[in-house]
């Protein structure tokens, strides 16, 4: 199948330099930018060696931003606050309503049951501005735009059908039977499924709420068009910023790590799960 | 094993009304929550076939399907279709050759390939409009390091995003940045889940690498590239973050694609009935590729869920 002789081996290192060289790159260079002053960015041909300074990271943490216009006030910490809030109670929501719901669609074949898991899963694939644009105007008239409230419940449509059908798979794998002999020792149904079900699926649960986590936080086109300034999560908000800082290169380049960091460390945390949760539990890593 | 499911049957019949309510209660919830934005959709369906321009309310009337025959003999829609088109089938083509190939570069399950599919995942978990504002600032024509390599090649004015000729080529630039390890990952997971058998009978024949490639490896995986396939259709036909991120459709309308123009029509031009009547025929087009999509995950998720 693979001839281990000298070519070929060159050939797949010289391959995967390449390759990781694409993908590694960018992520290398914005981080070396983000210790860089503008004098430094704009020096060409770029270099590696530099004095780093942490300038970037302070002008973004203080909240003051030296333009050549003045001082401008920053909120990008507010935008990372926003995102940290609006991921984790979006995640949290989703587990209260999506772990119970997937251990249903596990567990009881029932009427409408199948109809309703595919209605659920259905989100996932429809055009978000399709709901976006008509809800936009359904929430003014309700008072939910630009609320956390209202933004929470639309990540909804992110989380839920990734909880639903991961934690779905895990509790089809664990067998019934342990569940079963511990209703029969007498014990409610409520106690089968909080002592025996969810502790076994717990894994799973776990890497669906990690992996709604990032999505969530990753997402962009729901906050874009629901909040405004004070609500908006880092991916808006570092948009945003791009426009109001000009210039300010190093400032744009600290503010994509801070906005990144989080969900690379996670998904290196969760990677052993990242194959099942990214496929919706079809493909198993 | 028997005996215990009919104690358990037993045991339930004890409670027949609850068992029959239990599934219900339980999924009720998840649904009522998404339900409030199914009425969305209906509205969207219902806002398509008026004409209904937020700046001017007093011409709004329900004009049956004249909005999207107004959308069929518009040269825009037809710009729209074909940027979605070439977007989308540049992107998932691309992604998926280029994933293939490092899938099968990293197939034998070693420390130090691990250690590269999980550097690969970097870029994945990168925010799409994020990963758009990095490649923004590596091709700024003052200071990007991507412009000046590229000058060094003797391309002095490649303007990147900025410029019509090339504006397609940046944003599939980045998708593929973006993307290329979710097909990785996915086929990688595929290759190594596969029967090792076939492939010692063939190395123990000495069949030739090209033959197992064509003959056995494509074959045995095709579920799962015709999975990892559709996922990605499905979400590129539909992108937005990076296309927005980048250039907001421009430069002119070299980057129109469905989400993106509907969403100027709404915000820019308060045309909702035109902007709905877009989401429209993109649902239609999502709607079909889904169902073909859901028929072949499950056939999928049987299967990783059957040998687990």
């Amino acid at each position: 199948m693979e001839r281990h002789d000298g070519w070929f081996r060159a050939l797949r290192a010289m391959a995967l330099t390449l390759v990781l060289l694409f993908f590694l790159f960018p992520i290398f260079w914005i981080l070396l930018m983000s210790f860089q002053n503008n004098e430094q960015i704009l020096r060409l041909p770029p270099s590696l060696v530099f004095r780093p300074s942490l300038g970037n990271y302070i002008a973004l943490i203080s909240g003051k931003l030296q333009t050549s216009a003045g001082v401008l006030d920053i909120t990008f910490l507010h935008n990372l606050w926003n995102s940290v809030l609006l991921s984790t109670c979006s995640v949290a929501l989703s587990l209260l309503l999506g772990v119970p719901a997937a251990y249903a669609f596990a567990r009881f074949r029932f009427r409408l049951g199948e109809d309703i898991a595919f209605t659920l899963l259905s989100f996932r694939f429809a055009p978000p501005l399709l709901v976006l644009l008509p809800l936009s105007l359904y929430f003014q008239d309700l008072g939910l735009s630009n609320t956390y409230f209202g933004l929470i419940w639309v990540y909804q449509l992110i989380c839920l059908p990734l909880i639903l059908w991961i934690v779905r798979g895990y509790f089809e794998d664990a067998s019934p039977d342990v569940e079963y002999a511990y209703r029969i020792d007498g014990h409610s149904w409520w106690r089968a499924f909080t002592r025996i079900a969810i502790p076994l699926a717990g894994p799973g649960i776990a890497a669906a709420a990690l992996l709604s986590f990032i999505f969530a936080w990753n997402n962009f086109v729901f906050a874009l068009i629901l909040a405004s300034a004070d609500k908006q999560p880092v991916t808006v908000g570092a948009l945003a910023f791009v426009t109001a800082s000009g210039i300010q290169y190093g400032q744009i380049a600290a503010a994509i790590v801070l906005s990144i960091l989080p969900t690379l460390a996670l998904a290196l945390y969760a990677q052993r799960w990242l194959v099942e949760g990214l496929s919706l539990g079809a493909v198993k890593g | 094993m028997s005996s215990v499911l009919q104690d358990h049957s037993a045991a339930l019949r004890r409670r027949p009304r609850l068992t029959a309510w239990l599934p219900y209660l339980l999924s009720l919830p998840a649904l009522l929550v998404c339900v409030g934005i199914l009425v969305p959709f209906i509205t969207a369906a219902w806002y398509s076939l008026q004409r209904y321009n937020l700046a001017m309310p007093m011409t709004r009337g329900f004009i049956w399907f004249g909005q999207y025959i107004d959308l069929f003999t518009d040269p825009d829609f037809w710009n729209t279709v074909q940027v979605s088109a070439i977007y989308t089938i540049a992107t998932v083509g691309i992604e998926l050759l280029l994933g293939l190939g490092i899938a099968l570069l990293l197939r034998e399950r070693s420390r130090f390939n691990n250690l590269v599919s999980v550097a690969l995942l970097l870029p994945l978990m990168t925010a799409p409009a994020i990963a758009s504002l990095m490649w923004k600032l590596m091709t700024n024509p003052n200071f990007g390091v991507l412009s000046w390599l590229i000058s060094l090649l003797g391309v002095h004015d490649f303007r990147w995003a900025s410029d019509p000729r090339t504006a397609m080529f940046t944003v599939v630039l980045v998708d593929v940045w973006v993307y290329t390890p979710f097909m990785m990952i996915l086929l990688l997971a595929g290759l190594r889940s596969l029967p090792p058998q076939p492939f010692e009978a063939a190395r123990l024949d000495g069949v030739p690498a090209r033959f197992v490639f064509f003959r056995i490896t494509l074959p045995m995986l095709t579920p799962y590239l015709v999975t990892a396939t559709l996922f990605r259709l499905l979400d590129s036909i539909q992108q937005f973050d990076i296309i927005y991120a980048m250039t907001q459709g421009g430069p002119g309308d070299s980057l129109m694609v469905f989400q993106v123009r509907a969403y100027l029509e709404f915000f820019q031009y308060t045309n909702v009935g035109t902007s709905a009547a877009l989401m429209m025929v993109l649902w239609a087009i999502t709607y079909a590729l889904s169902n073909v999509f859901v028929k072949q995950w499950l056939k999928l998720r049987e299967r990783a869920h059957g040998t687990a």
